[in-house]
């Protein structure tokens, strides 16, 4: 009979809601995490390579700093730049998705940028004094990635199209622009791809190639926790991405909040993108970005989109992709190593936010039948 | 006599420490249609859920041709050929008339689309129904898709029929032919249970009325042997004393005044159709009706969330004697025009407050365009977070708790007072009681009274009738998004305005 009564058992495991934590306590708990992610690594990595669990590390930490005490900061410095490219590309994400935009566009925004610096260097380098050559590029870049972010807001605002569908076909439509630019302008002509720009790079500061971009990625930190968290704007974007009612109902403009936000969005991705172009790189190709742009997307949630979190995040995910490669160089393993470290890592670091928010209380064992 | 089609014996079901059915007996027979009356929130729905497996009853029996059934499923529900048609459809937008109707059955042999649309095309013509088997369910009018869920449960072979709320969303030449084709099915033997606050529709089409109020069953009359009267005093009760107190408007003066608003729906249908109304400084008007009868959209109309087809929206400026038609500006526009108007929407949560902000985000909701700069000055809102937690007895750990953590009544505090602090010209509150206990609603009463007597024009949505008998000065009453009265709060009785919720068409019953 359906109707029967049925006995209640206590389950085993009782889960709840917590409070909220003391931030100390928290913290604790996700810097457990990470270390008990890198030991899980560690574990892996002996069985995988047969090495020293202890060897291991102390390879990682050389392939992402460089070898202690060798005088060399070679690879320090590029820590530090791919750190801050990450991180750029991450805080240009974060207002987007507190409004709860899926902005998936910032590897074509970045790329278009790029493109737009390249082509402002190549074109207009030798014939425009360096200084307005400079300022060009920045305006070049920052201006196409703004379009590449206004393009899928308008039509979300408008029609409500998915931007999550749009702003990843938009990755499409710059990857192939920046295809048939670097063929068409091929340098040294003929060889389908663009090698080198000779014009318009940008100034090396202190003797240190990659110094600008470190410097312009911590301002923009310092820029977006205030922006996010003290201005009008930031307060507009949070209330839209919690509820468009409340922000149609105290007012705001919800279409113009929408499409000033992914403009800002789209143009720190142009700004990152001239940094990679006009600051590193100096030439263009379609793997510019390399896919920056996605893991960005990783890194501003893994930084639950607060901007002093997301600069630890992107520093993690540096670390551990150029550690990991370094292991799987010295170890003749095959490049998903790099992807195995990285996911073990994130797997505990997001896991442990459930402990964070839910107790787990164990049932009694005298209350076993 | 035969014996019941479906009885039930003393069913009772709670929510928590909601009783939302207790002790109801029910008995439909065979080729009758029963209606069933009730206000909102007097437990029809949760009845008929328990009829078609959707809920489990608590206490009670529910015996089905005399003999005792369990249903504990939908599908229970089918083997006793009980079929439900739901006020919000179920059906596959993309597949067409015909697959919908035979999805999810387990039929003998293979599956055969073609036999399926005879059968149905038979159905169609048996009862009078007009529906092609092929057509797909996202070109169809509403009153098509309903056509589509009633083939359905008679497809399925249901011969007790359930249908809640079915004329809410017909026009009322759909509504005629659905009552034809009911009474061709009642002819045929079965039994129809039909959910309406209708009352026109109650007397031209049922054989018999049963109603319930607050969860419990009131009783069962023939529709013949009954009238109008007697069905609104057994659907609303007596009165009931609340002693919320009650002062005299003092030199009321046109503040807002509606002319001849129509609004429509995405759907294209009249939700406000040339409503009128003139609300004065210094007084309460209540507006009573039916849930979903318009309410809704006129407050919006007023604050500028949703636009209006015609007529205009007066605001006389206190401060200027200026006159402003407001209709269809946006609401910053409206604040622009000075216009210093306080609204306390029904969703607190999803439109008056965000959740997860805290109190003092919340309250800077209003006020965070002000100040030069492109930044925030969170003092001003921090204070009043305090002064209201203070003044209201707001019971939360701290201003910057999140909304979403605070009890009901709370956070409705808090929504009530931030709205107030606006010093408001016009305030307008939208079922500002629901879900609130006795101590926080007469909270909410005093606040609403006293913003009156400062002389504001305060307009209460309201759906408990008792209450807006106690507070309001004036009752404007709205059926099917049409003013259909406004009486005296003071004279006025629970009957006339349960009356007038029930009117709609003019009452006239066209046959």
């Amino acid at each position: 009979m359906s109707n029967a009564v049925k006995k209640h058992h206590e389950p085993l495991i009782h889960i709840t809601k917590r409070d909220d934590m003391i931030w100390w306590k928290a913290w604790l708990i996700r810097l457990a995490a990470v270390l008990l992610g890198l030991l899980v690594v560690g574990v892996i990595s002996v069985l995988l390579t047969k090495g020293n669990f202890f060897e291991t590390y102390s390879i990682m930490l050389r392939g992402a700093f460089g070898r202690l005490g060798s005088g060399s900061t070679r690879l320090l410095w590029k820590f530090l730049l791919e750190t801050a490219l990450l991180l750029c590309l991450s805080l240009a994400l974060t207002p987007a998705f507190k409004m709860k935009f899926w902005n998936c566009g910032a590897e074509g925004q970045a790329l278009i940028g790029g493109l737009a610096a390249a082509i402002v260097m190549m074109k207009l380098g030798d014939k425009l004094p360096y200084w307005v050559v400079i300022l060009l590029i920045f305006a070049a870049g920052i201006l196409a990635g703004a379009v590449w972010g206004i393009v899928p807001a308008l039509f979300k605002a408008q029609y409500k199209t998915n931007e999550t569908l749009f702003t990843l076909m938009m990755n499409y439509i710059a990857m192939q622009l920046v295809a048939y630019y670097a063929y068409v302008n091929a340098v040294p002509a003929g060889s389908g791809q663009i090698q080198s720009i000779a014009n318009g790079h940008l100034p090396v500061i202190g003797g240190q190639p990659y110094l600008l971009t470190i410097l312009l990625a911590l301002i923009l930190t310092g820029v977006m926790l205030v922006y996010l968290k003290y201005s009008k704007h930031g307060y507009e974007i949070s209330v839209v991405g919690e509820s468009q009612n409340t922000a149609r109902y105290i007012g705001i403009n919800v279409k113009k909040v929408i499409i000033r936000t992914m403009m800002i969005s789209g143009a720190l991705c142009g700004l990152a993108g001239c940094l990679m172009v006009a600051g590193i790189d100096h030439s263009v190709n379609p793997d510019t970005v390399g896919g920056l742009g996605f893991t960005a997307i990783m890194v501003a949630w893994l930084g639950q989109l607060n901007p002093l979190i997301i600069v630890l995040m992107s520093g993690l995910i540096v670390f551990l992709e150029s550690g990991a490669a370094k292991v799987a160089d010295t170890f003749y393993l095959n490049g998903s190593y790099a992807d195995i470290v990285a996911g073990i890592v994130i797997l505990f670091v997001v896991g442990c936010e459930f402990f964070i928010r839910y107790s787990i209380k164990f049932r009694h064992k005298e209350g076993k039948a | 006599m035969a014996t019941a089609a479906i009885e039930l014996k003393n069913i009772t079901k709670t929510f928590g420490s909601v009783v939302a059915n207790k002790n109801v007996c029910l008995t439909a027979n065979r080729g009758e249609i029963l209606s069933i009356l009730g206000e909102n929130g007097s437990g029809k729905t949760t009845l008929m859920n328990m009829i078609s497996g959707i809920y489990f009853p608590d206490e009670g029996q529910i015996f089905i041709d005399g003999k005792e059934a369990v249903i504990a499923s939908p599908k229970d529900a089918f083997d006793y050929k009980i079929g439900m048609i739901h006020q919000h459809f179920k059906l596959v937008n993309v597949f067409s008339a015909a697959e919908n109707i035979v999805l999810g059955l387990e039929e003998e042999g293979r599956y055969d689309i073609k036999a399926a649309s005879a059968r149905i095309t038979a159905i169609c013509q048996q009862y009078g129904f007009e529906l092609d088997p092929k057509k797909k369910i996202y070109t169809m009018s509403v009153s098509e898709k309903q056509t589509v869920e009633i083939i359905k449960v008679l497809y399925r072979g249901a011969d007790i029929l359930i249908l809640d709320e079915p004329t809410a969303v017909l026009t009322p030449q759909e509504t005629q032919r659905l009552f034809a084709v009911l009474r061709r099915m009642r002819d045929d033997g079965k039994s129809i249970i039909i959910i309406t606050h209708k009352m026109h529709e109650v007397l031209s089409l049922s054989d018999r009325v049963a109603v319930l109020r607050k969860g419990e069953y009131v009783g069962t009359v023939k529709t013949a042997e009954t009238s109008e009267a007697e069905l609104t005093e057994m659907m609303v009760g007596k009165k009931i004393s609340l002693n919320i107190h009650r002062s005299e408007p003092k030199d009321p003066k046109a503040r807002l005044e509606v002319h001849h608003i129509d609004c429509s729906n995405r759907e294209g249908a009249l939700v406000l159709d040339d409503v009128s109304f003139t609300a004065y400084s210094g007084e309460i008007l209540g507006i009573a009706g039916i849930a979903g009868s318009g309410q809704r959209e006129l407050l919006e109309v007023i604050a500028g969330l949703q636009k209006s087809d015609s007529g205009a929206v007066l605001y006389h400026n206190p401060k200027t004697d200026n006159v402003d038609n407001l209709q269809n500006k946006t609401p910053l526009q409206i604040r622009e025009l000075g216009v210093r108007l306080s609204f306390v929407p029904e969703d607190r949560l999803g439109m008056g407050l965000v959740g997860n902000m805290d109190i003092v985000d919340n309250m800077m909701l209003r006020s965070y365009r002000k100040g030069k700069g492109a930044f925030l000055e969170r003092k001003a809102p921090k204070d009043l977070a305090e002064h209201i937690i203070e003044e209201l007895e707001v019971v939360t750990p701290g201003a910057t708790t999140p909304v979403r953590r605070l009890s009901g009544g709370n956070v409705q505090k808090v929504l009530v007072g931030r709205e107030i602090a606006a010093s408001p010209t016009v305030l307008m509150a939208a079922y500002p009681v629901r879900g609130l206990d006795i101590n926080s609603s007469y909270t909410i009463y005093n606040l609403l009274n006293q913003q009156k007597e400062k002389g504001v024009a305060v307009i209460f949505v309201g759906e408990d009738l008792d209450v807006l008998l106690e507070l309001c000065d004036r009752i404007l009453v709205i059926g099917s998004g049409k003013v259909t009265g406004i009486v005296d709060g003071r004279t006025a009785t629970k009957e006339q305005v349960g009356l007038l919720m029930t009117k709609t068409e003019g009452g006239e019953v066209h046959e």
